[in-house]
């Protein structure tokens, strides 16, 4: 009973924004022109873009400085730290998250960035991976994005990486959920438009990871990615799952060129 | 994670984003919120039986505020701030929170400036108030009235 | 300890009026919240906050489960003699947290 009014509650701010009769009708959707293309930061309010323009009082870089704690210390069977093998990360990490996702020879496939921590992690420190989402991988993950805060995003032009590129788009424009949505009706259709109060952006990635006032928290690119398909009402896919990482890699290609931010600051 | 817990979540949390009414996550709906009523008691208890003057106290909190589980707020009061007259503290207080009582700041001539600027929760829209009392014993008051909005899209947790 | 990020001017003139930040992570659980089983959610939430300048207290706050996770605070005070500016955050479950920073006054 209660779970069905709410659901329509949910319903109508979607049909209002959409038009009902226009989700029958719009099968593919324009892409955002490049030059329109925008970070996030630029549909914030004043006092959000304030938190994010100010390293003094944006709450992620207390998870920037416990990266940098993780970075220099000694860890694992192998007792290396990070910054044994790469040194100062302000120098051999500029530009580094600018271009992951990557595609990982001995892998076979790309793995993200949170991936080619974890992956040195096991190999080079002989440690277990960090979790998904632990304080520890979302910290180094913040300072070594932190190191490209303001390079251009520039995904690597790599063939290999096309047929999870054309992946990510596809999962981008399928419909899915059980509103029927899928992500460019909101994110390429539109953005700039209100849903309930909030503002659609155009969902570039180029802040992860972020501070998000409503977590409270830093949190990774795949964590939004969880909310907005459960807002469509779609089962979210587990934390590291392939499908995610074509996501990422194709919401980098459609971001290229936007400055890093990270750690940015969203509502 | 098991089906019926993913599927338990997801409701909820599709709740949390149609509720409309509620707020975000941060407080439970269901628990009983404070009150202009119980907020005034919460402010006897500061003031006495004193008089609180509207004055001298600026409040600044955005009108308009994205997600209320962060919102800026500066409090300034008017006061040369020297040893003989400064400002002793200053309260702030809301309506609508489980619980009336927001922060208390303490400071004294040597501050230099009574000016401090902190982030607080607003469980929903309502009205935030600031007392100041001043080293002369008088007590002065600003009030904001601020809009929350909901968050689209948020967690399964 | 949990971590702190601390802005206090490195050096300042005598007498001129110098900006204070603080931020600290924590997650001010308000005590008002239940898990999705219904169980209520424990309190646990900084409750104090003092800075002293060369040991003599500047600032107080007191804080109630209304102030925002990672708690952040902007005050300010007037330089008077080079020294030490501690900060102490107190809380629930024993949570004790310091740091400080040096300032010169010329
Ligand atoms: C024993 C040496 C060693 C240690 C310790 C080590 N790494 Fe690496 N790391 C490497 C090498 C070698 C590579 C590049 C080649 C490869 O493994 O594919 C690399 C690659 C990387 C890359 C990708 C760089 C790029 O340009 O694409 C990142 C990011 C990284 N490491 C982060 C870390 C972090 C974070 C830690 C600590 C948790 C760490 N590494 C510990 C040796 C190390
Ligand atoms: C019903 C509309 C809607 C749909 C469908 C939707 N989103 Fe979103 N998305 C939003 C809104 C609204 C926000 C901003 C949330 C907020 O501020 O609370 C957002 C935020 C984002 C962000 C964060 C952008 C930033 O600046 O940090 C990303 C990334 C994103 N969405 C990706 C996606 C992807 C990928 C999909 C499809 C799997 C999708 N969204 C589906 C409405 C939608």
């Amino acid at each position: 009973m209660i779970v069905n009014s709410k659901r329509t509650q949910w319903l109508a701010p979607v049909a209002v924004m959409l038009g009902f009769a226009a989700i029958e009708v719009i099968s593919a959707h324009a892409e955002i022109p490049l030059g329109e293309r925008r970070s996030g930061y630029a549909d914030l309010a004043p006092d959000t873009k304030a938190m994010q323009d100010d390293d003094t009082a944006n709450p992620g870089m207390l998870w920037v400085q416990d990266g940098e704690a993780l970075w220099n210390a000694k860890s694992g069977a192998a007792n290396r730290a990070c910054a044994d093998c790469h040194n100062d990360a302000r120098t051999t990490m500029t530009g580094v998250a600018a271009r992951y996702p990557a595609f990982n020879s001995k892998l076979g496939r790309p793995i993200d960035l949170e991936q080619r921590i974890n992956l040195c992690r096991v190999e080079r420190q002989q440690a277990s991976a960090f979790a998904y989402e632990s304080k520890e991988l979302l910290s180094l993950s913040a300072f070594i994005g932190k190191q490209s805060r303001g390079e251009p995003i520039a995904p690597p032009t790599d063939e290999r990486l096309r047929p999870f590129l054309e992946a990510g788009l596809e999962q981008f424009n399928r419909r899915q959920g059980q509103l029927n949505l899928s992500c460019g009706q909101c994110h390429d259709d539109n953005w700039g438009k209100r849903l309930a109060g909030s503002l659609i952006p155009q969902a570039h990635p180029n802040g992860y990871p972020l501070y998000r006032l409503e977590w409270q928290a830093v949190g990774s690119l795949q964590r939004r990615l969880r909310n907005c398909i459960v807002g469509m009402r779609a089962e979210p896919y587990d934390y590291g799952a392939p499908e995610y990482v074509s996501l990422e890699i194709y919401l980098m290609w459609r971001a290229r060129g936007l400055p890093i931010e990270t750690p940015a600051v969203r509502p | 994670m098991s089906k019926s817990r993913k599927t338990a979540a997801t409701r909820r949390q599709f709740l949390a984003v149609a509720g409309g009414v509620a707020s975000s996550a941060f407080v439970s709906v269901r628990h009983a919120s404070a009150t202009p009523a119980s907020m005034a008691s919460a402010i006897r208890q500061v003031t006495g039986e004193a008089v609180v003057q509207p004055g001298k106290v600026q409040l600044d909190v955005p009108p308009l505020v994205e997600n209320g589980n962060t919102v800026s707020l500066m409090v300034s009061v008017t006061s040369p701030m020297t040893t003989a007259d400064y400002v002793k503290s200053i309260h702030i207080f809301n309506e609508k929170n489980p619980q009336p009582n927001v922060v208390a700041f303490h400071l004294g001539p040597r501050a230099g400036r009574a000016q401090v600027s902190t982030r607080i929760r607003l469980a929903d829209t309502q009205t935030v108030v600031a007392i100041a009392r001043m080293s002369d014993g008088s007590l002065w008051s600003a009030k904001a009235d601020v809009i929350v909005t909901l968050a689209a899209c948020v967690e399964d947790l | 300890m949990a971590s702190a990020l601390i802005n206090v001017p490195k050096k300042a003139k005598f007498g001129d009026v110098i900006e204070i930040k603080t931020l600290i992570s924590h997650i001010m659980e308000t005590g008002f919240r239940h898990s999705t089983t219904g169980v209520p959610i424990p309190r646990d939430i900084i409750t104090s906050f003092v800075c002293t300048y060369n040991n003599e207290e500047i600032f107080r706050a007191v804080l109630y489960p209304a102030i925002a996770a990672n708690p952040f605070f902007i005050f300010t005070t007037i330089a008077t003699e080079s020294g030490t500016i501690e900060f102490t955050w107190q809380g629930d479950n024993g949570f004790l947290a310091t740091a400080s920073a040096t300032i010169t006054v010329e």
